[in-house]
């Protein structure tokens, strides 16, 4: 059973990886950089709200979150088992991570569905 | 008289050196190996950053101004730079390694690997800047 799920683990760790390796810098730079320290103006609440209405940016942010959230989760139960020798944890420490991983993708789902009946 | 049995304890022993928990400090390769998974850390968190930004939008003009606010203390800004660093880590680190699980093959030619990693880095500095650009003019 375990050795069938790997190879969908490491789908999303994969896709979540890539999406975060594409756009995370970028968006880190502008939302906790340069829109905060002033360098550029930030488009504003009204503008922002416009966008995030739309469903194929809401659609493309939900992946962007839980993906990544997969990518963490996958990369750090591995690095617990072998960077601190926790093999004999791996379940808790596997249920512990995707549990993580789900509940955020939960809440994103949640989030931006609810800003359509908004 | 009942006879005595001495046993001597045995054990079979496996040769297994113990290794220390803080193995991957001894060499730049194992400091850099661990560096890589842990930028895995900073993509959760700038996730978690993500998806408040997202709630403070549904919740309103006002939740959003304290969210900004929030985001313009110098302890975010020192965050979110050393998570820039690690950020640019995965993303270098990945995409040098997108050869390895992207082999592309016409017939028999086999697209390079230099290629395949030239593309990727070039499709990620135009995306920022295509992402810059519509945010600076939006």
């Amino acid at each position: 059973m375990r050795r069938h799920i790997e190879p969908f683990w490491w789908a999303l760790f994969s896709a979540g990886g890539t999406l975060a390796a594409f756009f995370f810098p970028v968006l880190i730079i502008l939302t906790g950089i340069a829109i905060p320290l002033g360098w550029i103006e930030s488009p504003g609440y009204e503008k922002l709200s416009v966008l995030i209405h739309n469903l194929p940016i809401r659609i493309f942010i939900f992946s962007l979150i839980s993906l990544s959230l997969f990518h963490w989760a996958h990369r750090f139960r591995f690095t617990l088992y072998d960077g601190l020798q926790l093999k004999h944890l791996q379940g808790l420490i596997a249920v512990l991570c995707y549990g993580s991983a789900f509940a955020g993708t939960i809440m994103a789902g949640y989030i931006l569905i609810m800003i359509s009946i908004h | 008289m009942p006879e005595i049995h001495n046993y001597i304890k045995y054990h079979p022993r496996w040769h297994r050196t113990p290794i220390p928990v803080f193995w991957w400090l001894r060499k730049l390769v194992y400091i850099k190996f661990i560096l890589r998974e842990l930028t895995s850390v900073a993509v959760a968190s700038f996730a978690v950053v993500l998806l408040f930004q997202v709630r403070a939008l549904i919740q309103g003009p006002q939740a959003y101004t304290e969210f900004t606010r929030l985001l313009a203390t110098p302890v975010s800004v020192i965050l979110h730079s050393i998570a820039l660093i690690l950020l640019l880590f995965h993303s270098i680190t990945w995409f040098s390694l997108a050869p390895k699980a992207l082999v592309v093959r016409f017939g028999k030619w086999r697209i390079s690997d230099r290629v395949i990693i030239g593309a990727n880095l070039f499709a990620w500095i135009f995306i920022s800047l295509v992402i810059s650009w519509l945010t600076v003019s939006m």
